[in-house]
Parts: structure tokens; sequence; C-alpha cells
């Protein structure tokens, strides 16, 4: 029988065990005092910087710098919290080349931005490993607030809650908060179980209880939150995974990136954790960057990420598919699965029909290439799944499969807000946007709180 | 090829830059690296009176300060002359010469302030073979309590004197380095003059102190928790040489005097700029500490490359071409207008331009243009000053930009004027209206 790297199938155990932790430590490490200071120092401070208007929270990003060049880290993460209670999460895995380091003027200006990313994470690392808490709560104010999810957008609007004075309870289905931070991304961006030390900083406020293994629509449903709390937050996120509409999908080997994503982040023992030898991910978002550079980081020889689009299409960024090309996975574009191609079951190809734009429609052309694929991800965006929502008491209203709310997260139902993944029109699927959400929904219901008050 | 040979007051040296008297030049074993290096000279650091030797503190003697990237914009010493034997120093300064006829050596020398001592030291290092003296009557700290240093060059008839005294004592030239810690620079030139000086030599270290430590309270550099004044150089106080050099150079009673210059220089473009003000040569000190003695090639190099691209033939052609410029303020032509122009293709918008002006200035840069962010200077508010292009991180980006004569200036309506018209014709000024009556 074969082994290691050369065992067919899908298996553990392909590496050498020190390889382990190699492939999977920290993709930036943190920058050294002597680091931030040099990078601190490129940054213009800009007027009304671009950068700050290109982060979704919005945090006052020139003035956080300063603070890290004049020897003041502390002060500059509670800049960075005052905007963003997970912004250690975000320095880690937000996708900076797109939001605040594109819009560096030191990247019209030479094509290198300040690194804000490690920055941030400096700062907010300095101040998380000092244990230094910058809010207190307000006084009780007696008020009862249900979160349903604790991922960030339910973080954040718990720890803003909280700092009203108002008691927050969060339901979470899972075993562990933390929502996609923890179960959803990839190991190397959030090395050291720092999502769930992230969740102990957020929660060390005080006032929010997390209950775990309580999931909306089996555990608990809204119209008994509504009637039990004075206002409710939804971020329960998505659900679902969409299917391949493929022929043979169930087929043994097909399983969902989110799953396997998930799987990796809470494996104890990474050499246990089975990978195909040859892996095809079907998908251009991030979710399929990071099953497929785990794939290839697990020890799987051939790793393909096809997508029905061209490059510039993906949703993954530019430098996550440079990262997928650095570790060797491959890109095919213009591919779209047709057929699962199975042997006694289980996943042995994959049939993709050749795609064109044609007049701004996607076509298949007809023609196929089978790739050979002993295990094949599913990435192709996740689902709302919002039956359990109005099984009884007000509806609340949808709009395209998801949430619909206002510009300040208030939903059909005047109890209830949401945010993140969860809503439609979310800002955008990521972390920090999120965070943006889940805040200023907070924000919201305690205006809405302080109004009902008198 | 651009033809660099220095002679300063007969001293010889294959290009303008020597070093200064400071620890670079404190012994045989850094001046002959040094000349091995490239620089054309040196003045090697001062040598007092024969007698125990000088005292130095044992803790730090140097502070700074920094600017991006922790680059070294200003230096601050509090050590104190040689602190070598005598008879050592005057060793090697002969060997050295032997060895290195082409280059310039120059003595530095501080001794007490009576005509003995100077009568005594000049003999010994004339016999060295060295090319000439420099009187240290600069340095701030230390010597100054003991009535030498600067004690004697912040007293104008001193400085007379104890040139006169040297200047009767040996055939070798006196170069009289000046201290900045006065209030007008032309009056240590003026009695340096009079005592029959051959040149003087300036600045030397600004009175500073360079940081207090927030921990202890003590000034940097802190020894055992105090700290004293030290003599601050660097590229920090190059504007202040600058100025003084022409103050110097253009003064009535010491135009012609020939002038080393002292203070910040970095570059072949700075010792250009201080010859280009009247200095004969350049002396190099916090740079050579900062980067080593290589830095002298960049040095050579630049300055040959520049004299060849503008067609000057020997540094004779460059020095002093900018004094008929330095004037005084009311001589400035009040008629000339000029308005800031933002390059937008080079523009980067980090606004900088227009917090500066808007916070701080005229108003007169736009954020906004149409809901874009976007940078622009409205004629209609501009005074010209200058200060965006100052704070502006991209070179040329900015620029100020002449109006011809007969266009209409937007912010007073007028047309500007062909003619030159200063402070002195003004309407506005009591003395012309009083003139003009």
């Amino acid at each position: 029988m074969p082994e290691g790297q050369f065992k067919e199938g899908i298996a553990g155990g392909r590496l050498a065990p020190s390889q382990y932790d190699d492939n999977f430590a920290d993709l930036h490490p943190p920058l050294d005092h002597h680091e931030a200071l040099v990078e601190s120092d490129r940054c213009y401070f800009c007027y009304d910087a671009p950068c700050m208007h290109a982060c979704p929270t919005e945090i006052d990003i020139p003035l956080f710098i300063r603070q890290i060049s004049t020897g003041n880290p502390i002060g500059s993460a509670k800049t960075i919290f005052d905007q963003n209670i997970l912004g250690g999460m975000c320095a880690r895995v937000c996708p900076t080349e797109t939001l605040c380091e594109e819009a560096c003027v030191r990247e019209e200006a030479e094509g290198k931005p300040v690194q804000i990313g490690r920055l941030q994470r400096y700062a907010t690392d300095t101040a998380m490993t000092a244990g230094k808490q910058f809010y207190e709560r307000a006084a009780p104010t007696g008020r009862k607030i249900a979160v349903v999810g604790a991922g960030p957008a339910g973080l954040a609007a718990a720890h803003r809650l909280a700092r009203y004075g108002h008691d927050v309870t969060i339901f979470e289905a899972k075993e562990k908060a933390g929502g996609l931070n923890e179960y959803g991304i990839a190991a190397y961006k959030s090395t050291d179980d720092f999502a769930q030390a992230e969740v102990d900083y957020v929660t060390a406020i005080g006032g929010i209880t997390i209950e775990h293994g309580r999931a909306l629509g089996r555990d608990i449903h809204l119209a008994d939150l509504a009637a039990a709390y004075d206002a409710v937050f939804l971020g329960m996120g998505l659900g679902g995974v969409n299917a391949l509409r493929a022929e043979g999908e169930d087929a043994g080997g097909v399983d969902n990136a989110v799953e396997f994503i998930a799987e990796l982040r809470q494996a104890e023992d990474l050499a246990s954790l089975p990978v195909g030898r040859k892996v095809v991910v079907v998908g251009g978002g991030m979710t399929a960057i990071d099953a497929a550079v785990q794939s290839k980081l697990l020890g799987a020889e051939e790793v393909t990420i096809v997508y029905r689009r061209g490059k510039e299409h993906m949703n993954a960024s530019e430098f996550e598919q440079d990262l997928a090309a650095s570790k060797g996975v491959t890109i095919r574009h213009w591919l779209q699965p047709r057929r699962v191609v199975s042997q006694s079951g289980k996943v042995a190809g994959i049939e993709l029909e050749y795609t064109e734009m044609q007049d701004g429609r996607l076509v298949g052309l007809g023609q196929t290439v089978t790739v050979p694929a002993d295990q094949v991800f599913k990435a192709i965006g996740q689902t709302f799944v919002g039956d359990h929502l109005n099984g009884s008491g007000a509806s609340i209203a949808m709009r395209d499969g998801r949430i619909e709310v206002d510009a300040e997260g208030r939903t059909s139902n005047a109890k209830v807000w949401a945010g993140g993944d969860c809503v439609a029109d979310a800002r955008e699927d990521l972390t920090v946007a999120a965070v943006a959400a889940g805040r200023d929904a907070a924000e919201s219901i305690h205006r809405a709180l302080r109004g009902a008050g008198g | 090829m651009a033809d660099i040979r220095n002679n300063f007051v007969g001293i010889k040296s294959p290009n303008p830059f020597w070093l200064a008297s400071a620890p670079p030049t404190d012994k045989a074993y850094n001046v002959i690296r040094a000349f091995k290096a490239g620089w054309g000279g040196v003045v090697w650091k001062t040598l007092g009176e024969e007698g125990p030797p000088v005292v130095n503190v044992n803790g730090p003697r140097y502070g700074a300060i920094w600017g991006a990237d922790r680059r070294l914009l200003g230096l601050n010493n509090i050590e104190l002359i040689t602190d070598r034997d005598l008879q050592t120093n005057l060793r090697e300064i002969k060997q050295v010469k032997k060895d290195w006829p082409d280059r310039a050596v120059v003595v530095s020398l501080m001794v007490p302030c009576v005509e003995e001592s100077w009568k005594a030291i000049l003999p010994l290092v004339e016999e060295t073979g060295a090319d000439g003296i420099e009187l240290n009557f600069g340095c701030p700290h230390g010597m100054s309590e003991r009535g030498m240093g600067s004690a004697v060059g912040q007293v104008p008839e001193y400085i007379e004197m104890v040139v006169r005294w040297c200047k009767a004592n040996t055939r070798m030239p006196v170069i009289t380095k000046l201290t900045p810690n006065i209030t007008d620079i032309r009056k240590p030139a003026r009695a340096a003059l009079a005592g029959g000086t051959d040149a003087v030599s300036l600045i030397n270290t600004i009175n500073s102190i360079t940081s207090v430590n927030l921990d202890t309270f003590s000034p940097e550099p802190s020894i055992d928790g105090k700290g004293t004044h030290g003599g601050y150089c660097g590229p920090a106080v190059k504007p202040i040489a600058l100025n003084m050099v022409a103050e110097i150079a253009r003064d009535q009673e010491t135009r012609g005097l020939p002038i080393s210059a002292i203070g910040g220089i970095t570059t072949w473009r700075d010792a250009a700029e201080f010859m280009a003000l009247g200095a004969g040569n350049a002396q190099v000190c916090t740079a050579a500490m900062t980067y080593g003695f290589k830095i002298v090639q960049e040095m050579i190099a630049g300055l040959e490359n520049w004299m060849d691209e503008k067609g000057h033939r020997s540094l004779d052609d460059i020095v002093g071409r900018a004094m008929p410029n330095v004037t005084d303020w009311q001589y400035l032509n009040l008629n000339y207008v000029a308005k800031a122009h933002i390059d937008q293709d080079a523009c980067i918008k980090c606004g900088r331009c227009h917090i500066a002006c808007e916070d701080t200035s005229h108003q007169a840069i736009t954020a906004m243009v149409d809901g874009v962010r976007h940078f622009e200077v409205m004629e209609d508010e501009c005074v010209g000053c200058n200060l965006c292009v100052n704070v502006c991180p991209v070179e040329n980006c900015i620029t100020m930009v002449p109006l011809a004569a007969g266009v209409i200036d937007q912010r007073t309506k007028q047309p500007v004027s062909p003619v030159y018209a200063n402070w002195t014709q003004h309407p506005n000024n009591p003395a012309a209206r009083q003139a003009a009556e």
C-alpha cells in the first residue's frame, strides 16, 4: 500500500508530522517593534484619508498609525477598537489589498501601500497581550437584548450594547463563539486560537452571556425572543450551501468547502485530517481559495480551482489568487461543472464544460474536459436558510432570499434588527462589514430604546 | 571634466571636502582611513596645551534627533577637545602630513587665553609641517566653562586679541572658527579680520538639549541621571549655517574674507550651496559620523557631475555665485506674484496641501470638486506662500508659478506690474512716505 503523499483517495497523514506546523504557521507574521516603527513612519497622515473611507468600519487609520509611530501602541489600539472591537481579527483576515491598502495614497505614489493591516495587528496585539480593556459598561439600563449568532456581527453588536449598559444574551448554535472567525477562515490566518481569545476579550466588558447550542428555529424562536426581550439582533450568517447542480454530485468525496474549512479549524491533529490526492474546488471566492490552499497544505498532490468565469470576475482578491498560485494551486477559468464522474459511488473526476460570455450572458460551449479528482469541494456560495424565521408571530420581510433591513439594520419588525451575511445587501461578505453592521445596528437599537424610555 | 582642486588661503587639497575638527580626526588611524577614502583634507581634532590629558565623561557623549525611518537629522555632543597626549598627536600629525603631502592637514587649537600659551604651542604645530591652524573659539560645552572655546568666541575683543597673537607668532595661515551662539555673527567675524585672520570657519555647534527622558526626567545624553547642553550639528543646522555664512560673505567689512563652511553638510549639493554663498570649501563631520568616510565619493562625483552639467570648470566659477542674490527683505520685489500649481498627474491625493492651507494658512486649496476628492489651488485666495509645496510628499507635484507681467492676479484683481518695486518705495512704508515728502 502506498503511504504518505502517495496514498490514493481521501486520506490523512500525507506529510511528515513536523510539516503541518510549518504549513499552517501565521500567513503574515506579526511586525516586531522595529518593523512597526519603520512602517508607521511611511504613513503621510493624509487629510480625510482615503484608507479610512475604504474601511467598512471607518477606523481612523492615520491617527492609529501616528500613535504607533509616537510610541503609543495602546492608544493606537483604542483608536481601532473605538470603531471596530474585532480589530484584531480584521487585521488578520481583511482583504486589505482591496480595502484600506488599495486606497492608500502610497499605493498610487509608488505601488507600495503602508501595511495598514499589519500595523493594526501590531497595535491590537499589543493591547490584547497586555490585557488592556478600554471600555466600561454604563450603569445598567435594565434593558435586555437577544442576539442570535456569536459571529462578528453579533459580537460587535453585543459589545456596543453592553457598553451602553444593556444586558445581552447571545444565542449561538455552535459549540464555540466567533462564527466564521472560528469556523470559516483558513487556519494560517488565525493562529494560536486567536478567535477564542478575541471572544474573551470582547465579552470581558461584562453584561454579555453566550448560550451555546441554541439554534434559531430549533431551540429558540423569533416570536418568543421578540416577546421576552426589549430588542433582538439577528446575526446568524448563512446556513446553507449552494449545490453544484451537476449530475452525480451526491457521490462520495463531493464535500462542502465550508465544512472542510470548519473541520480543519477544529482539528486537534491536522495529520489525521483526510484530504484527497487530487482535489478539485469549484468556485471563485475566498472560500474556494481557503479550501484549495489548505488542501495543498495538507499534502494533496494536485489541487485545481475551477471557476466558470474569468480571473477578473473572481470574488477572491488578487492577493488570494496569487497566494493560491504560490502554494501550487492551479486556477482554471471559464469552466462550469457538468457531471461528477464516479466509480463505485466515489468521485473519480469532474466533467467541466467550457464557457464564455455572449452578449453579457454566461453560456456553455458544449465542449467539455474531465479533470480527475478523488475529492471535490463545492465553494459556489452560501445561502441563507430563513424558513425558521417566520414560523409564528409577525413575519420578517425578506428580499432576495435574505432579511431585508434599512440603513440602520432595522427589519420590518420594530423589535428586530439584523446584520452581517444574513441580510439582503450585506455590505460585503467580509468580517469587517459584519462588524460594522453589528455595531451600527446596536447604535440604532440603543437610540430606539432610549427613545422608548423617554 | 570639472577641476575641483581647492586652494584655500594657500592650503591646497585635491577636492574641497575636509573633515572638520571632531572625533573623526582625533588620531592618525582615522585620518589615514579618511584620506584613503578620498577626503581632501582634515582639521585635526583640537589640541590643548601640554599637561595632564583632558578628561571626558565615560557615559554617553552624543544625543540625536531623528526623522522618518530613524534618519539622523541632528546630533549633539558633549565631548571635549582631544584627550590624547599632545606629543602623540604632534608626532602623528607630522607622520600623516609626510605620508599624504597632497592632502590638507590643518590643526585645531585651543589653549588658555594668555599669549604665553599660544606662543608655546604654535612652534610645536609648525614643526609638524601642518598646513595651517584653526582656532577653536566655538566649542560650546565644557571648555567654555574654563574660559576657552565659545567663551572666547562670544567676546569679539578676545577673538581679535588671540588672532593677533597667533599671526604674530606663526607663519601658518590662521583660520578662526566661529561659534553661532551669539546674536550677530558679523561681529566676531569682523573681530577676527581685525586681528589679521586669514579666514574664518563656521559654524561650530549650537547649544542644545536633544531630548528629555520621560521615564527619568533627565536631559539626553544622560550622565548618571544628569544632562548638560551639548553642541548641535548635522542636517538640522544647515539653514542656520547657510545664513551665517551669507551674512559674513555679504557684510561690507568682511566681504572677501575666505570662509570655510561647516554646518550639516551631508551631500555634494549642500557643499555646493555653501560655496555658492561664498564659502571657499566645505568641512564635514556629522555625515561622516553617520555613514562613514565613504560618503566623500558621492560628494566628489556629485560635485563634478553638476559642474560638468552646468559648464563650471573650476571651484572659482561657483564660489560666491549666489551672493548677489542674498539681500534684505526690504529689497525684495513686492510686485512679483506667484501662485501654487498642483500637477494633477503627479498628485497622490494625500490632501496635506489642503489641510495645511485650510487650517493654518489662506484657505486656498480645494478638497472636493463636484463630489470628487480633488486638490486644486484657488488662485483668488492663493498668496503664494509656498507652504503647500513644502508639505507635499511628492517632489515637484506642487510648484510656484510666477504670473507674467500684465496678467490679472485673481486675488487682488490687479494686473501684475512689470516694474520692480520694494518696501523702501511702498506707500505703506512710513519711511518711504517721509522720503517722498
